[in-house]
């Protein structure tokens, strides 16, 4: 893997590397309540346009540091994101909370290398035994943006639970179903302005994506979110929330996407044939729609078929 | 679609060779070459009653669904599948016989290209259908997942299937054998994969026969629809000699 990585960076530093100083993501902290901000990226799939900012990310002001949640698709984007920060205060990044292992929400970590970034131990794990894979999809989704970008494994485990940040204090949450079964996505609570940076445990506006999903896990955790209702969400992609149309979007999505796969294979229908099924009026609207189904069907059906499949009648080899 | 095949079919009657008047409708490089390998001397024609489907981009390169469907062209004897650019093109020949002729297959792809599909009429001609499917490549090179599991050898050969009657839609087969279909192209893993499935029904006939290349993806899981009533036996063999057997009600 390394000698054909090394390849690919050589071959896009040399394809890409004179137009790198021109690339800005054009990164602007809005103020979502008072001392946290975020960072909106487009509704959209990687790119070379959008240099992989679909995602959201942001930070919140103590007066004892910043605390950054998530650092964005690459190097550049982290140190945009570190430079646009300062233009909104003096305080140091103290602390960075990564949500979870895809690429999108930690690839910016190097700009934070003198700060602790602190992550779910299977995210550390994850994000450390397949680095290699992550950064390649990337560089070949938004080429020049990348320029420079390595993986940096999270160097501080997250506990879950409260901590103090200067004035404010913030709670850790460990949840799962987004990147795995079981404490793989991290959330992050402001007591004092109710505001939760969800990560992708919530997308608005747009279809989820499911590569590692436990839909089940993840749509019980969508239904505990449902009753806490924070004033304030933040999702992993699409505006910001101030109710739980977000929360039951996405879980209305999951439901019919589980439901439509299951009853799919069950009435024997080939894998193939699960990717021409009609997507219903009301989720058409979502942005990257027909691309995510398409994903998800990938994600999904080998493991729904199997269990159909294998309910069957099993022989072996004579 | 009609008047053009209409125009091929008289001049194939008349010895005129197709080859420089149907133009490829994936323009695709590798077209040329995939012509010369399987379609040599033959007459053949494109024609959107064979379906292609499969997805616009390969999620996953070593597991890409792909399903075949031709409606419309009576006595199909054969169907090749093949996907043009990848390292080993062919992914399956299908013999229908007393079977649909519709397949479900998975396969892996190196980098984007051509699904094509092309089915043998009674009339000596063969009909292609096509799509392409994008992908960001590896699939044949990597090694299976099977064979990096300790004990995947104990499950080798499993065959599991189940019919379904879907009213107006008939009746279908699915089936899933255990198998590594390792392709010979990753380092130091030879060539090792499921070859051949014959379908045979309760009273011994012959209902349909598949040869199955090293591009279909690990475990193999094939769908057929049954134009017949009753139990399908299921008998494979791979490269190495062995041989699996399934039944299904
Ligand atoms: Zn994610």
């Amino acid at each position: 893997m390394m000698p054909r990585l090394n390849a690919l960076l050589g071959f896009y530093a040399l394809l890409y590397g004179s137009f790198a100083a021109a690339l800005d993501y054009q990164l602007q902290p809005r103020e979502i309540a008072a001392g946290v901000y975020i960072f909106e990226g487009r509704q959209e799939h990687f790119t070379r346009h959008n240099g992989g900012n679909i995602v959201n990310t942001g930070f919140v002001i103590t007066d004892a540091g910043v605390v950054v949640i998530d650092t964005g698709p690459s190097r550049l984007y982290g140190e945009q994101m570190r430079k646009a920060i300062a233009t909104v205060t003096d305080q140091p990044p103290v602390q960075v909370f990564i949500t979870h292992h895809h690429p999108d929400h930690f690839l910016g970590n190097q700009a934070f290398a003198d700060v602790p970034i602190c992550a779910l131990p299977l995210t550390q794990k994850i994000i450390a035994r397949d680095a290699d894979a992550l950064l390649d999809n990337m560089y070949r989704a938004a080429g020049a943006w990348m320029e420079g970008t390595e993986a940096v494994a999270p160097n501080c485990r997250a506990e879950a639970g409260k901590l103090t940040v200067g004035e404010r204090r913030l709670s850790v949450l460990a949840v799962a179903g987004h990147s795995g079964d079981e404490a793989s996505d991290l959330m992050v609570y402001d007591h004092r302005s109710g505001t939760l940076f969800a990560g992708d445990i919530v997308f608005h506006g747009r279809a989820a994506t499911t590569p590692h999903a436990n839909i089940q896990v993840w749509l019980q955790v969508l239904r505990d979110l449902e009753r806490q209702q924070p004033q304030i969400l933040v999702p992993g992609h699409g505006p910001t929330a101030t109710d739980s149309r977000a929360i039951r979007e996405t879980a209305a999505y999951l439901e019919w996407l589980d439901t439509t796969l299951r009853e799919a294979a069950a009435a024997g229908l080939d894998m193939a044939e699960a990717l021409e099924l009609e997507i219903p009026e009301r989720f058409k609207s979502l942005a990257v729609i027909d691309e995510e189904f398409e994903r998800s069907v990938f994600h999904l059906f080998p493991a729904i078929d199997q269990e159909v499949l294998h309910g069957g009648a099993g022989n072996g080899t004579r | 679609m009609k008047p053009m095949l209409a125009a091929l079919v008289l001049l194939a009657s008349l010895g005129v060779p197709l080859l420089a008047v149907a133009a490829d409708p994936l323009a695709s490089p590798g077209w040329p070459i995939a012509q010369n390998r399987f379609l040599t001397g033959k007459t053949y024609v494109f024609d959107d009653r064979v379906q292609v489907i499969v997805p616009r981009d390969a999620e996953d390169s070593t597991a890409v669904p792909g399903f075949v469907r031709v409606q419309g062209i009576p006595d199909v004897q054969q169907i090749m599948v093949f996907a043009e650019l990848n390292p080993i093109p062919m992914i399956v020949q299908f013999w229908p016989h007393r079977l649909e002729p519709n397949i479900g297959f998975r396969f892996k792809v190196q980098q984007a290209t051509p699904v094509r599909a092309a089915a043998l009429g009674a009339d000596g001609i063969w009909y292609i259908g096509g799509a392409w499917v994008n992908a960001a490549g590896g699939g044949c090179s990597a090694p299976s997942i099977a064979s990096a599991d300790a004990d995947w050898a104990e499950r080798l050969g499993e065959v599991h299937s189940r019919i379904w009657n879907r009213g107006d839609e008939g009746r279908r087969l699915r089936l899933t054998v255990m198998h590594p279909m390792d392709t010979g192209l990753a380092a130091g893993i030879p060539k090792f994969y499921l070859e051949e499935l014959v379908l045979v029904d309760d009273a011994d006939k012959h209902l349909g026969r598949v040869e199955v290349h090293a591009s279909v993806a690990e475990n193999p899981t094939l769908t057929f629809d049954l134009r017949t009533g009753g139990s399908v036996r299921i008998q494979g063999a791979d490269n190495n000699g062995n041989r699996m057997l399934g039944e299904v009600e």
